[in-house]
């Protein structure tokens, strides 16, 4: 029955139920939005990395997996490193920081090379004939195309040089946008020398054992060495300490914000339902069930504010995807549901403490004669 | 149990309302305001007693001491036992769920509620077992002519089927006693008859004791005696 009394009040006030849940749901979609980026960011970068083939990657010393790239290893390096035991393959590759964010990048290959590793690209416009026939030939991806309205033939600026796109592939190998490895050498002041070397090993159950050789080779002391699957884990959105305290800003936002608005909301409710509360209390309505009335009615505004939250989640990650593809990937992330929930229902219920003590400490008498 | 100026009791006979020498004052600010002044009174059970007086003679005062909605200043209360005066407010707050029912004069209906959720919350809230609700519910709308309505929210009814209404929620808990307040004061002359010939069939067939205050001496008639209030005090009640 205190379920039907909140729903016909939910229902009765619909326009200040639906602002209430708007309210609520627009912070929650900005939580949902925020960890969605960082978590596409990382699932893109995830997936660009496994589709580079390789099994181990090596860096130099200090390199940091946001701070974009230079090339400080020497290219023979990469000879070296191909001669270690069960490696099969060894790729240098170079990676200049092409835009305004650190994974924004432009990967310089050796085509045959990361074919043989990678499997090649899957072309979408253009074919392997057309892939780096002259130096300012660049090779970008579907998102990379899609948030430049560039196509095959098409001119973009990058690193203050005019690139012609020779290609548009499919994207989810390493980087968004390609160039020869020597252009970007000369580009970077860094001929002979390469920002990565990834290794492709004779079989994957391998890794542990050339994982610990790397390690234990003095020349390669203070370097990263590390499996694909540890930079997966590495480079999860948890992992870095901006973004985690970047989304728990926007967590206390969200608690406040809901906090204010159910508070609003839910004073405004017992104002209005002065009366109301009066002739329950007439009826004989304990405090206890006045203040659980107000609380529940509070608490299904914040499940409403989490389902609208998620919905507009999901309309906001369109609007990325349609807009800013490459910059902004956004995941769902239906692990962050519950947690949202709980953000949500708990500034929601804190939201509505005061309300429902000034609708229990209401005289009776003087709430039936409101008008 | 019956004392001298202790009206409407014969000796003998245990009032379910017993009010003693009851005094209010209402205080805002450094004004007091002496809304009763020594009221004395005594209701058997079973009972339809009307009260009259004009505005500002204490009589609603008087209604919402003997209801439990307030309390008094001083003198001795005792509705159904329990003296009103003396207990806590969860007390009074049990007196209104299980004993004391009112029916106001602007019907006081749930509004986004319809008339059988109306009378349902009442049910719910004197603790009534959910699985006997409907049967109770049944019975105290057909009573009241009402089944018909049952689905219809307060803005689709007429005032008289309002009343009605209230009437049944104030009802289907079976309380001790019924306090209407005005019960007619906003109704045209055909529905009020016929709210007045409802409550006189509840006492009549029920033996439902009645409290009913009223400005209009006609509607009074319809209860076994009439009391009258002014300042404060009962001035005038029939034995």
């Amino acid at each position: 029955m205190i379920l039907r009394l909140v729903w016909e009040n939910i229902r009765f006030r619909p326009m200040r139920t639906l602002l209430s849940v708007l309210l609520i749901g627009v912070p929650v979609m900005l939580i949902l939005t925020l960890v969605g980026v960082s978590h596409g960011f990382m699932e893109d970068s995830h997936r660009r990395m496994q589709g580079v083939g390789a099994d181990i990657f090596v860096w130099p010393p200090g390199h940091s997996f946001t701070g974009g790239s230079s090339a400080p290893l020497p290219e023979k390096s990469v000879d070296f490193l191909a001669k270690v035991p069960h490696v099969a393959q060894a790729e240098g590759v170079v990676q200049m920081l092409a835009g305004k964010l650190p994974w924004d990048t432009v990967t310089g290959i050796d085509y045959p090379i990361f074919k043989q590793m990678s499997g090649g690209f899957n072309f979408i416009e253009g074919n392997e004939s057309d892939v780096f026939r002259q130096p300012d030939d660049l090779v970008v991806d579907t998102e990379f195309a899609s948030e430049q309205h560039v196509h095959r033939g098409g001119k973009v600026k990058l690193l203050n040089r005019t690139w012609n796109v020779a290609a548009v592939v499919e994207s989810g190998k390493m980087a968004h946008a390609f160039a020869q490895i020597a252009v970007l050498q000369q580009l970077d002041n860094a001929v002979g020398r390469v920002s990565q070397v990834n290794l492709k090993l004779d079989n994957p159950a391998n890794v542990p054992l050339v994982l610990n050789e790397l390690k234990q080779t003095p020349a390669l002391d203070g370097y990263d060495i590390h499996s694909e699957k540890e930079v997966v884990d590495l480079t999860s959105a948890d992992s870095i300490p901006a973004i985690s305290v970047f989304v728990h800003v926007i967590e206390g936002i969200g608690v406040f914000t809901g906090l204010i608005v159910v508070s609003l909301s839910m004073y405004m409710a017992v104002l209005q339902r002065t009366r109301e509360i009066g002739i329950l209390k007439s009826l004989g309505a304990t405090k206890a069930f006045v203040m659980k009335l107000i609380l529940w009615e509070a608490g299904a505004m914040g499940v409403g504010g989490t389902i609208a939250g998620i919905a507009l989640s999901f309309v906001s990650q369109a609007v990325l995807k349609q807009f800013v593809p490459e910059s902004l990937p956004q995941a769902i992330v239906p692990i962050w549901w519950p947690i949202v929930l709980g953000i949500a229902l708990g500034s929601a219920l804190l939201g509505a403490v005061y309300p429902s003590m000034i609708a229990v400490r209401q005289d009776p008498i003087e709430a039936l004669a409101y008008e | 149990m019956s004392s001298p100026g202790a009206p409407g009791i014969s000796p003998g006979i245990s009032p379910i309302i017993h009010v003693r020498d009851l005094r209010k004052v209402y205080k805002t600010g450094k004004v007091s305001v002496e809304a009763l002044r020594g009221v004395n009174l005594d209701v058997p059970k079973g009972e339809f007693l009307s009260i009259v007086g004009p505005s500002g003679s204490g009589k609603s005062t008087l209604f919402h001491i003997v209801g439990g909605l307030t309390p008094p200043t001083s003198g001795e209360v005792v509705v159904g036992g329990m003296d009103v005066g003396k207990v806590s407010d969860a007390k009074r707050t049990e007196l209104r769920r299980t004993s004391v029912s009112f029916v106001f004069q602007k019907f006081n209906l749930l509004p986004n509620l319809t008339a059988r959720d109306n009378v349902r919350t009442a049910l719910y809230i004197a603790g009534r077992p959910m699985d006997h609700i409907e049967d109770e519910l049944r019975n105290v709308l057909q009573l009241l002519g009402i089944e018909g309505r049952l689905d219809h929210r307060p803005a689709e009814m007429s005032g008289g089927e309002q009343q009605r209404v209230a009437i049944a929620r104030a009802l289907a808990t079976r309380p001790a006693i019924l306090l209407a307040d005005e019960p007619t004061g906003n109704l045209d002359s055909t529905n009020s008859l016929a709210v007045l010939n409802l409550l006189r069939d509840l006492n009549q067939r029920l033996g439902q004791t009645i409290l009913m205050i009223t400005h209009n001496t006609e509607a009074a008639a319809f209860g076994h005696r009439t009391v009258h209030m002014r300042d404060g005090q009962i001035v005038e009640a029939p034995a």
